[in-house]
């Protein structure tokens, strides 16, 4: 899907893995134009698998910055494993990627 | 008896659909850390304990964040067994920012932007075996970045 930019980089053992989510954010604390406040949407559950591994778990609050960028490290992937991503939101909105390891 | 087979397998395959959207995350959100507002609080929740200072975690923040609304933290146990890092920033509105709980390979580093309301120390929880170790940077933010 469009909605996650991702790479993921051999050098030596490590992989270095870098992602960029389109998501608002939105801590339902900010005001619009008019003062209204804008409901809370944010990312709460991510998943990284390296294949069909779970590598990485994460849980996110408010105070993860609109659009998420992170980078991670693998010492257990090889050229052409596969890396994934899916999240879910507060709304119940999911997302997802995937991209395989390159050498850097 | 043919039928009924044949329906417990429609039957499970079904369920098994629904059950698999779920399944793909194992974690649960943890609401009551995330809606904490004091740090103490949020780490009750996280069932963190007795947590002790230590050098062996890196924060790489900036001493001075121009907008609050991105600040580029670089973290880095080099604590044996390290199981989870959780982030906090003790002066925003709810203090929890993420809880990130490695496997499988994943090195306990991470770069990560985040939101700070204000200036305020950026705190680490490393989780261990059943020990918590932790360490702190001040960020001076100069432009709220929370709304």
């Amino acid at each position: 899907m469009a909605n996650i930019k991702m790479r993921a980089k051999l050098v030596g053992d490590i992989t270095e893995i870098k992602l960029i989510i389109n998501h608002p954010m939105e801590t339902g604390r900010r005001k619009d134009d008019i003062g209204e406040l804008i409901p809370a949407h944010f990312i709460q559950l991510v998943t990284a698998k390296l294949n069909d591994k779970t590598v990485l778990e994460m849980q996110w609050g408010t105070g993860i910055s609109k659009n998420p960028y992170l980078t991670f490290y693998l010492n257990s992937a090889k050229l052409n494993d596969k890396v994934s991503i899916n999240w879910v939101d507060n709304l119940g909105k999911t997302g997802d990627g995937e991209i395989l390891v390159v050498a850097g | 008896m043919q039928r009924r087979y044949f329906l417990s397998i429609v039957l499970g395959s079904v369920t098994a659909c629904l059950i698999a959207p779920i399944n793909a995350f194992a974690a649960i959100w943890n609401k009551q850390a995330f809606e904490a507002t004091k740090f103490s609080n949020a780490a009750n929740d996280l069932a963190i304990n007795n947590e002790v200072q230590s050098q062996d975690i890196d924060i790489n923040a900036p001493d001075r964040a121009e907008n609050g609304a991105i600040v580029q933290v670089e973290i880095n146990s080099r604590i044996p067994n390290t199981e989870s890092i959780a982030i906090f920033v003790e002066h925003n509105p709810t203090t929890l920012i993420g809880h990130f709980t490695f496997a499988n390979g994943a090195l306990p580093q991470l770069v990560i932007r985040i939101k700070m309301a204000e200036t305020s120390d950026v705190k680490l929880v490393v989780k261990a075996g059943n020990q918590y170790f932790t360490a702190a940077k001040n960020v001076v933010v100069l432009e709220n970045g929370c709304g």
